[in-house]
C-alpha cells in the first residue's frame, strides 16, 4: 500500500476565548493518499474548514496548533512561515467556499491567477524577473491555458475582466484555476459548490474529478452535503464537534453507517424516489466552549444511554462477525460510538 | 471615454458654481453692517453726497436683483469686481494670496498622509497592541485639539523655546527670492536658490503641522478601520493560501481595497484644509487667502468675499472630481 502524501496526526486547534479554550480541531487523525477524494463532512461550525486552514498553517493567532501535518513525512507544524509560504498554493492549494468574495475586487482574474505563478517563480527564465518581458508572456500564457482547463470561454477576452463582471459558477472556476495553477498535488476544497445553483454545482463537481485523474491531484473536499460526498469521494470523514466521529470509505460509511451522528445525516437527505419524509436530527449543534462530558452527540442521539455522558470514546474499528472491516484499499472503518466497544443495545437483548 | 466623462462632470459643476454665487452674494446682503458706514466710520467727517457717490460707485443703491446680474455676468466674463477697501480687482488680490494658501494646503495635507498612512496600517495590522493603542489615542487627541491652541503650542515648543523653527511669515525677512509662480518652495527651486529653498521649507514646517493634525488624524482613524475589514477579509486569506507573504497580503491585498473609503474621506479633508487655514494663517502669520477673507468680511468687502468664496468651492468641487476619478482607477466595479 502506498504511502499517505498527506498524514494528520493528532491535530488538535485551539482558539482562546474569553469563556475558555475552545477546541475547534480535537484529536484528528487523517491519512490522504495520493490520488483519493477524501471527503470531509459535517454541518457547519464542526471544524472541517478549521482542518483546512490547519494543514496550511493559516490559523490567525491567539489560535494555535498541536500534533502534526506531515507532507511526505514532513512534519509542516514545524517549518517557518517563510517554507510554509513555499508550500502554500504550490504543493497544497485551497479552493475556498465563497468566489465573490475571495476573489479580490480590485484585481482582474487574470492577474490573480497569474500571481501564483509568479510568488512561486514557476516560469523562471534566464532574467531575473523585474528585466524579464518575456516571462510575463509566458504566465499569461499558462493562465489562459488554466483558464481553458478549468472551462472559462474565450479566456482571453477574460484576462483583464474583474471578477465581479464573471457569474458565479465562472467565479469558482477562476477560483479553482488559482489553485490549479502551480500544478499542486493536493487540493483542499472547502465546500466549493456551497454557492452555487445545482446545476452549476455538477459542472464544478464534473471539473474537480477530471483534475483529480488528469493531474493526479488528491483532493480533501470539505462539505456539509454527504450525498455530494457520496458521489464524489472515494473516503469519507464524518465531524462532529471538531472530532472525526465515523471514518471510511464510501461504501462502508454510506451503506453500513455505524455513528448514529452519519445515520441521522443520511436520513437528512432527500430520496427523490421514494419521497419519505426527512427525518431531522434533533437540537443543534453544542456550542464548543461548553462540550459536554462524554460522547458530544449524545445529547442528541437517540440511542442514547446514560454511560453515553461519562466516558471519553475513541475511535474504534467496526466490528462485524468478529472481524475489523477493512477495505480493500487498506482503510479500516471506524466510528466513536460507545456501541462498538462495548454495551448492547437494548434491543439486541 | 474617461476624460468626455470629466468634461461633463466639469460642466456639471457651473450650475454648482451659479448656486454658491447666488447663496453668498444673498448672505453678504443680509449679513447685518453696510459697507459704506463701515468704511465712512473710520474716516471721520463725511458728506451725505460723499455717501451717495460712493454707494452708486459700489452700485449698492442699485435694485438687488440688478447687482445680482450684474455679479452673475461679471462672473461669466472672469470679472470679479473690485474690492470695496483696496481699490483693486479681486481677482487680483486673489491670485497675489492663493499661492501661499495652496502651499500651506499641499503640505499640510503631506503631513497628515505620510503621517496617516504608516500609522493607520500598522494599527490594522497590529490590533489592540501598544503602537494602536497609543496610535489611536493620539488621533484621538489630533482630532480634538483645535488648530489655534496646537499652533501656538508647537510655537512655545519648537520656536520660543528650542528655536528649531521660525515663528511667522512664509520666508526669512533677510533672504531674496525672485517671485515666478508664487509658490514660494518651487520657486526656490526653479531659480536654484538653495538658501530661499530651505527657509521657505523651514517656515512651512509648523502651519503645515497643526493644519494636518486633524488631517492625519481623521485618515489614520478611516484607514485603520477599513484595513481592519480588509484583513479579515476571504481574499486576503486566500494571497495567505496562494503562499503570499505578509507584506504582499497587507501592501497590496489588502491595501489596495482599504484605499476606497479612504480617498473619500481625504477628498472631503479638502474642504477641512481650506476652512482651517483662516485660523493657522492668523497664528503663523502666513499671508494666505484665509486672512484676506476675515478682513474682506468685517469691512463687508463683497466682492472680495463672493470672490474669495466662489475659489473655496471651485477648489472643493475639483478635488472631488479628482476623488471621483482616482475612485475609478480604485474600485474596478465603479464606472465614472
Amino acid at each position: 500500500m502506498a504511502r499517505p502524501i498527506l498524514e494528520l496526526r493528532n491535530l488538535t486547534t485551539v482558539f482562546p476565548t474569553r469563556r475558555g479554550e475552545v477546541r475547534a480541531v480535537d484529536a484528528v487523525n487523517l491519512a490522504l493518499y495520493p490520488g483519493q477524494i477524501l471527503g470531509l463532512v459535517g454541518e457547519s461550525g464542526c471544524g472541517k474548514s478549521t482542518v483546512l486552514l490547519s494543514i496550511l498553517g493559516l490559523i490567525a493567532r491567539p489560535g494555535r496548533i498541536t500534533g502534526e501535518v506531515l507532507l511526505d513525512g514532513r512534519d509542516l507544524t514545524k517549518l517557518s512561515n517563510r517554507e510554509l509560504r513555499r508550500l502554500r498554493g504550490k504543493e497544497i492549494a485551497m479552493i475556498f467556499q465563497d468566489p465573490l468574495s475571495t476573489l479580490n475586487p480590485a484585481f482582474p482574474v487574470g492577474e490573480q491567477i497569474r500571481e501564483s505563478l509568479r510568488l512561486h517563480n514557476m516560469l523562471p527564465g534566464p532574467w531575473l524577473w523585474p528585466f524579464d518581458a518575456g516571462r510575463r508572456q509566458r504566465e499569461k500564457e499558462r493562465v489562459l491555458q488554466v483558464m481553458e482547463e478549468v472551462g472559462i470561454p474565450a479566456p482571453e477576452a477574460r484576462y483583464r475582466a474583474y471578477p465581479h463582471q464573471f457569474s458565479g459558477g465562472m467565479q469558482q472556476r477562476a477560483l479553482i484555476a488559482i489553485g490549479l495553477a502551480c500544478n499542486p498535488r493536493i487540493l483542499l476544497a472547502d465546500e466549493p459548490t456551497t454557492a452555487l445553483d445545482v446545476t452549476i454545482q455538477a459542472q464544478i463537481i464534473a471539473l474537480m474529478k477530471r483534475i483529480n485523474q488528469e493531474h493526479g491531484a488528491a483532493i480533501i473536499l470539505v462539505t456539509h452535503d454527504l450525498g455530494l460526498a457520496a458521489e464524489f469521494c472515494d473516503h469519507i470523514a464524518v465531524m462532529y464537534a471538531g472530532r472525526i466521529v465515523e471514518i471510511g470509505s464510501v461504501d462502508q460509511v454510506i451503506e453500513n453507517p455505524q455513528h448514529p451522528y452519519t445515520q441521522g445525516l443520511l436520513r437528512c437527505i432527500p430520496n427523490l424516489k421514494e419521497r419519505r419524509p426527512l427525518q431531522p436530527i434533533p437540537g443543534s449543534v453544542p456550542d464548543l466552549a461548553d462540550l459536554p462530558l462524554g460522547c458530544a452527540f449524545a445529547p442528541r442521539c437517540p440511542d442514547f444511554q446514560p454511560v453515553c455522558a461519562e466516558g471519553f470514546f475513541r475511535l474504534q474499528p467496526v466490528i462485524e462477525n468478529g472481524r475489523k472491516k477493512v477495505h480493500r484499499s487498506g482503510e479500516v472503518h471506524m466510528a466513536r460510538c460507545l456501541r462498538l466497544t462495548g454495551y448492547r443495545m437494548p434491543e439486541d437483548d | 471615454m474617461r476624460l468626455v466623462k470629466i468634461l461633463e462632470r466639469l460642466l456639471a459643476a457651473i450650475p454648482i458654481m451659479i448656486g454658491v454665487a447666488v447663496i453668498v452674494f444673498l448672505f453678504m446682503r443680509l449679513t447685518p453692517g453696510d459697507p459704506v458706514d463701515i468704511m465712512m466710520g473710520q474716516g471721520g467727517m463725511v458728506t451725505a453726497g460723499e455717501i451717495e457717490r460712493l454707494r452708486s460707485e459700489f452700485n449698492l443703491d442699485k435694485p438687488l436683483h440688478e447687482q445680482l446680474a450684474l455679479f452673475l455676468f461679471g462672473l461669466l466674463r472672469g470679472d470679479m469686481g473690485n474690492s470695496f477697501t483696496k481699490q483693486r480687482p479681486v481677482a487680483q488680490l486673489i491670485a497675489e494670496r492663493l499661492p501661499a494658501t495652496i502651499e500651506l494646503a499641499l503640505g499640510a495635507m503631506l503631513f497628515g498622509l505620510l503621517v496617516a498612512f504608516p500609522i493607520g496600517i500598522i494599527s490594522a495590522v497590529r490590533q489592540n497592541s501598544l503602537t494602536d493603542r497609543l496610535s489611536m489615542a493620539g488621533a484621538f487627541l489630533g482630532i480634538s485639539m483645535p488648530p489655534f491652541w496646537l499652533g501656538i503650542l508647537l510655537i512655545l515648543i519648537f520656536s520660543v523655546h528650542l528655536k528649531w523653527l521660525p515663528v511667522q511669515g512664509r520666508i526669512g525677512a533677510d533672504v531674496h527670492l525672485t517671485t515666478v509662480t508664487g509658490f514660494y518652495v518651487l520657486d526656490s527651486i526653479l531659480t536654484g536658490n538653495r538658501e530661499a529653498l530651505i527657509s521657505s521649507l523651514r517656515h512651512l514646517v509648523l502651519p503645515s503641522v497643526t493644519l494636518g493634525a486633524a488631517v492625519a488624524a481623521i485618515v489614520a482613524r478611516v484607514l485603520r478601520s477599513s484595513m481592519l475589514e480588509c484583513l479579515r477579509s476571504d481574499y486576503v486569506k486566500l494571497a495567505r493560501a496562494k503562499g503570499a507573504g505578509e507584506f504582499s497580503a497587507v501592501a497590496k491585498h489588502a491595501l489596495r481595497n482599504a484605499l476606497i473609503p479612504t480617498v473619500t474621506v481625504v477628498g472631503l479633508q479638502v474642504g477641512v484644509l481650506l476652512g482651517g487655514n483662516m485660523i493657522v494663517e492668523a497664528v503663523f502669520g502666513w499671508p494666505g487667502l484665509g486672512r484676506l477673507v476675515v478682513d474682506a468680511i468685517f469691512a463687508r468687502d463683497f466682492p472680495l468675499v463672493q470672490g474669495a468664496v466662489m475659489v473655496y468651492a471651485f477648489t472643493f468641487v475639483a478635488a472631488n472630481l479628482i476623488v471621483d476619478v482616482l475612485y475609478t482607477y480604485l474600485n474596478p466595479k465603479i464606472e465614472m
